[in-house]
């Protein structure tokens, strides 16, 4: 039993009527990254600022190893990097000056200052930017100078509240390799909306949506959803459903909108093979086999909609 | 903690072209007021034949640059505090103080003191401007640090009402217009009761309170008045800060 280092239990949030967050329960292991689903709105922002105590909750409570974040404060956010969405950066200092600050803010003794600093520059690739001042480093540099700064204290746990939101195609490979690294020694929280990101680095996943938490699993589980027992096939003299249906181990035939053929199959059965030899003596025209995979868009969309018709 | 907080504002002050320039102005106006004053020592002195008419250099020159110090910080004051809450709010830095494991007092006073600290600058270059009168003259030293602790605590004050104003809005201006507003509606109260000395709402006035100490009187009521003056605005800074936090 791996043990918790971070547990929310029932947290909920109103604003007048609405509900942002309802009932959210959930912890997180040590050293793992997990990854917080959900469309935009959803609630992700506002339960990480619920879990960082920038935000109280109008139920329920966090315990951050075992320290209630609204009994003690102080010493619960002490175990915290927190990343909001909006980058907390003093764009007038140089990075140096800047993570200083942080570093001394996270109670880090002066004699670590330098040290704490040089190290979290380390880490997110900065060395060569020390002197430069915030405003003037590129959007990609930024976001690395705030996650810098989320790790300065080494916190059990950093919290990363949609860490490469608007960073162009390599600055967002190198902030997941970056994300891939401090998952290694400290327990990460990402959220975000962008699925595959969420495959690539994420332990576990949690989709939450409208509030509510929709799906709570191991990365495995999202992806054998995903996966599923499915072939998709495609004829250009496409034979009857019937005798497709007639070989063994398959369980049901579907047609889709392209004319192509999706076949489910019982577990521990491939027909593919026999498909093909069955393809080439009626000469059906065989031009596509493959594993059907819902895309993680989908097994999305039907998990949130799932939650529309329950509440309906 | 506080002490940190006070640093990390005190850098921001210097980082921008606005903590110098304030600085060199306000520098420049007391410089040449001080001038002034021992200009015009001589002349009105040597025109005052009755004894009874002339007073101390300390006094003549003291009166002038800290009548003027005290004017002038009206206008600077709200200038230096609009920034403390209302940019961070602004820039949405505050989650990082807030995620830090700092309170709120100690955000609050931290900020306070790290402008406290900018303004001592000047109370301080006054202090030394006027002790080199001493050079030529025997001049009244307790005049002086009444004078300066006076000041001090009128711009404590200032700065306490500017920080809560700083904290309501996320437009740093506004947070100045409206601190000067109210400043200047509280330290004129005790105009508007010119006629009875001694009602209770002249009595709330800010200049009525730093005139003992204009006069080199330090009185405890005096002190227990501005302190007061200051806790209740911190409070409140503090106050709106955790609702914040409570609604969102």
């Amino acid at each position: 039993m791996t043990e918790a280092t971070l547990d929310a239990f029932d947290l909920t949030k109103r604003f007048g009527d609405n509900y942002a967050v309802r009932d959210v329960s959930f912890h997180l292991n040590k050293g793992e990254v997990l990854g917080f689903l959900g469309p935009n709105g959803a609630g992700k922002s506002t339960t990480m600022r619920i879990l960082t105590g920038n935000l109280a909750p109008s139920q329920g409570g966090v315990k951050i190893c075992g320290i209630d974040i609204i009994e003690k404060p102080k010493e619960a956010k002490a175990l915290i990097g927190y990343l909001p969405e909006i980058r907390p950066l003093y764009k007038e200092f140089t990075v140096n000056e800047f993570l200083s600050i942080a570093a001394r803010f996270h109670k880090v003794k002066s004699s670590h200052v330098y040290k704490a600093v040089e190290a979290a520059k380390d880490k997110c690739g900065l060395a060569h930017m020390s002197n430069r001042l915030i405003e003037n480093l590129s959007n990609g540099y930024q976001q690395r100078v705030g996650i810098a700064q989320a790790i300065i204290h080494n916190p059990e746990i950093v919290i990363l509240d949609e860490p490469t939101v608007g960073l162009d195609p390599i600055q967002i490979r190198e902030i997941r390799k970056l994300i891939k690294e401090i998952g290694k020694k400290h327990s990460v929280i990402l959220s975000t909306h962008i699925l595959p990101e969420v495959e690539m680095v994420c332990d576990r996943v949690q989709i939450i949506d409208k509030g509510n938490l929709v799906f709570h699993g191991s990365i495995d589980d999202l992806k054998q959803q995903r996966l599923g027992n499915k072939l998709l096939v495609g004829f250009s003299k496409p034979p009857t459903i019937k005798s497709l249906k007639s070989i063994k181990g398959v369980e049901k035939v579907e047609k889709d909108n392209q004319g192509m053929f999706i076949i489910h199959f019982k577990e521990k059965y491939l027909p593919a093979e026999e498909i093909v030899n069955l393809s080439a003596k009626n000469n059906w025209g065989l031009y596509h086999v493959a594993p059907h995979i819902t895309s993680l868009e989908d097994i999305f969309v039907q998990l949130t909609q799932m939650q529309d018709s329950k509440n309906k | 903690m506080i002490i940190n907080i006070a640093r990390k504002e005190l850098k921001s002050l210097f980082a921008s072209p606005m903590g110098w320039i304030i600085l060199a102005l306000l520098m420049l106006a007391f410089g040449s007021f001080y001038l002034q004053g021992v200009n015009n020592y001589f002349e009105v002195m040597s025109g005052s034949i009755r004894p009874a008419e002339r007073v101390g250099v300390t006094i003549f020159v003291g009166q002038t640059v800290y009548g003027i110090a005290s004017f002038l910080m009206l206008f600077a004051v709200p200038l230096l505090s609009m920034r403390l809450i209302s940019e961070e709010r602004k820039s949405q830095t505050l989650p990082f103080l807030f995620s830090a494991p700092i309170s709120l007092t100690e955000i609050v006073v931290g900020k306070f003191l790290g402008l406290i600290i900018f303004l001592s600058i000047l109370v301080g270059y006054i202090f030394l401007m006027l002790s080199t009168l001493n050079i030529w003259s025997d001049i009244d030293f307790g005049y002086l640090i009444a004078n300066s602790i006076g000041l001090i605590l009128l711009a404590a004050s200032f700065s306490a009402l500017g920080i809560y104003f700083s904290s309501l809005t996320n437009q740093p201006i506004i947070a100045a217009i409206l601190s000067f507003i109210a400043l200047f509606a509280l330290m004129g109260l005790d105009k508007f009761f010119g006629s009875q000395p001694n009602h209770w709402f002249g009595y709330i006035s800010l200049m009525k309170h730093f005139q003992a100490f204009s006069r080199g009187v330090i009185d405890s009521k005096d002190i227990i008045y501005f302190v007061l003056f200051i806790t209740t605005f911190l409070v409140l800074t503090i106050r709106r800060l955790d609702s914040d936090r409570l609604r969102g």
